[in-house]
């Protein structure tokens, strides 16, 4: 767990969306760090000052000649895209999300420079279901497992991680299982999902959600880049909310449907393009998960600066502003 | 009861004179602090455990829905309480009946409002709790939790009184003629997990709940098709319907008998099944004979 020394280059996939650009600007500041080299398949929309961009599919072997070439020391895999809409279809998806991966561990295993990667990976490995521990901690299998969508590409990732691991015992690999995100920043199914003027939920069931804050989910990300953490661990604020407390928050109104109608309901809105509702998410919307985070805590020395609770009055916090 | 203790509860208040000039502000004062309670309820300003639990919505209003029932229409005698520790964890193991699991819950009451530290009791509730709607929301908000490993190690490493009904369905779906006949023990997981965490075994026995529901026969057809584990025909349900829901007004005892200490075990004790399932018997043991000597000391059912 030493430092791996000044004078290193980084490489960060999926730098045009959101967590991806924030990383890269957080580590091109970083003196610790010498070059930070951005890849992703379109152009940043935020003009980084300190970071290369190489715009480049990490689907094909391109990507194995930019790390070789710029001596690339740390990958950060932050290119596993959470819904449909961000790539453009389920299938399309599914290829950057797995084939992507698949290219880019192909490409470190070849590339001798390759000291350390750190994977952006989910909570969402876990599934969710009635049969689930209360808390979660890293080595336990889930009861549930993720049978679609980015649960499953996630999981797939990970395996091809754990693989990697083993055919490359020289490099720090450091898998991030997060809650969801959430903060003042960042789109995602659940910020759109909280921003909806009635909220669905389903009849019966109340969710224990985690979250957390985009600004910590980054911090333990850099910490991680900068200083080799070799393992899997779950990342959260910490506390619970329960969906409906999270509701009542938000000031909103609630529509709790029955099971059988929540989900053509929510197929149905997504097919109008207001919000991505998965099967998983449906079922994360039912049964909530919650992550044992001491692993993290202990090893990282380090603790989310922000609750469960406060990170999402910081994502409260937004709405008000760009309401006045 | 030999053993039998009266605890005083809230004894310290002096009984104040009830006129009608000071019942007015006593009356607002509970109105503006249940208002209070309805605006922090609805804008989401109070706080969850990790596990769910709830203790603002589990006092206010799941317990105190169940108060009436414990106190007058069951008239429960808990004895034993200085069995139950007042700060650090223990594992509460009790027999099961009556059909519904009412005697989980009035334990539950018993901990909180009769044990000197207002103990709360977090049980561990079969899969199928957690599957059903509504039930499984209350019952993650009354603190309990699914029965697996990781949660009973969690809660009594954190110094929780558990709760474990080992008979499971056997034991409150049991025919009325098998009444206070202890069920077999499935697994003696809840052995296992005392020992891994080091808490004492506090084996209780409650008489009374195999008399508020007697099950003269079992409807398995209709239980297969609706995919429960049984589905009681008692002599009121589901003869006089929604009528048949209300439980007979039987006596009821509950008794923390003395603890089993686990401590005394080496660190691997859990890895030795002849131990657990020793452990797992003795425990049957203590609650069977509890049962049998509450039910000689018992002058009628519903006395």
């Amino acid at each position: 767990m030493g430092d791996l020394g000044v004078g290193r280059v980084v490489l960060v996939t999926g730098v045009s969306r959101y967590l991806g650009g924030q990383l890269a600007r957080i580590l091109s500041e970083d003196p610790a760090i010498d070059q930070v080299i951005g890849v992703d398949v379109v152009p940043p929309k935020l003009k980084l000052p300190g970071m290369q961009f190489v715009r480049a599919d990490i689907r094909n072997p391109v990507i194995a000649k930019v790390l070789g070439e710029a001596g690339v020391e740390t990958v950060v895999h932050m290119g596993v895209i959470a819904t449909p809409r961000q790539a453009g279809g389920r299938a399309t998806m599914k290829e950057i999300n797995v084939i992507g991966t698949m290219q880019l561990l192909a490409a470190c295993q070849r590339t001798p420079s390759v000291k350390a990667l750190v994977v952006k990976s989910t909570a969402s490995v876990y599934g969710s279901g009635p049969k689930d521990p209360a808390m979660f901690t890293e080595e336990m299998q889930p009861r549930h497992a993720p049978r679609s969508g980015w649960a499953k590409d996630s999981s797939e990732v990970e395996g091809y991680v754990r693989g990697f691991a083993r055919r490359r015992p020289d490099v720090a690999v450091t898998t991030l299982r997060f809650a969801n995100f959430i903060g003042p920043g960042i789109d995602t199914a659940m910020t759109t999902y909280f921003s909806l003027p009635v909220i669905p939920t389903v009849l019966g069931f109340d969710a224990r959600l985690q979250f957390i804050h985009e600004d910590d989910g980054l911090e333990f990300v850099k910490r991680a880049v900068l200083k080799s953490y070799p393992g899997t661990f779950n990342v959260a604020g910490s506390g619970v909310l329960m969906l409906s407390q999270a509701i009542r928050r938000t000031g909103h109104q609630r529509i709790a449907l029955p099971e059988f109608l929540f989900t053509p309901f929510g197929r149905s809105i997504s097919q109008a393009g207001l919000i991505d509702f998965t099967a998983e998410q449906v079922r994360y919307l039912t049964y909530g998960r919650v992550l044992d985070t001491a692993l993290a805590t202990s090893t990282f020395g380090h603790q989310p600066m922000y609750s469960t609770p406060q990170a999402f009055a910081s994502f409260l916090a937004r709405r008000e502003v760009s309401v006045a | 009861m030999p053993n039998a203790k009266i605890i005083p509860i809230r004894g310290e208040e002096p009984i104040r004179p009830r006129l009608v000039d000071d019942l007015e502000p006593d009356l607002l004062a509970r109105l503006m602090e249940f208002w209070a309670f309805v605006q922090r309820r609805l804008a989401g300003d109070y706080c969850v455990d990790d596990l769910g639990f709830d203790p603002e919505f589990n006092d206010k209003v799941l317990m105190a829905m169940m108060r009436p029932l414990y106190k007058s229409w069951f008239r429960v005698e808990a004895s034993g309480l200085e069995n139950i520790p007042d700060t650090t964890g223990a594992l509460v193991v009790a027999n099961h009946s009556g059909v519904i699991a009412l005697d989980a819950v009035m334990t539950q009451v018993a901990l909180l409002d009769d044990h000197p530290s207002h103990r709360h009791l977090r049980m561990l509730g079969s899969d199928l709790v957690f599957q059903s709607p509504f039930l499984g929301e209350i019952a993650r908000k009354a603190g309990h939790t699914l029965a697996c490993h990781p949660d009973a190690e969690r809660l009594l490493r954190d110094g929780e009184i558990v709760g474990v009904w080992p008979e499971g369905y056997k034991g409150i779906g049991k025919p009325f003629a098998e009444r206070y006949k202890l069920q077999r023990f499935g697994r003696g997981g809840f052995v296992a997990a005392a020992l891994r965490t080091r808490t004492p075994i506090v084996p209780t026995a409650i008489v009374g709940a195999e008399e508020t529901y007697p099950m003269i026969a079992n409807a398995t057809v209709v239980s297969r098709l609706l995919g429960l584990p049984y589905f009681p025909i008692t002599p009121t349900f589901p003869l006089l319907g929604p009528l048949g829901l209300i439980p007979l007004p039987s006596k009821w005892f509950i008794h923390f008998g003395e603890p089993i200490p686990t401590d005394q075990y080496p660190k691997n004790a859990a890895d030795d099944p002849m131990l657990v399932f020793n452990l797992t018997d003795q425990v049957r043991e203590q609650i069977q004979q509890t049962l049998y000597r509450l039910l000689m000391q018992r002058q009628s059912v519903f006395g």
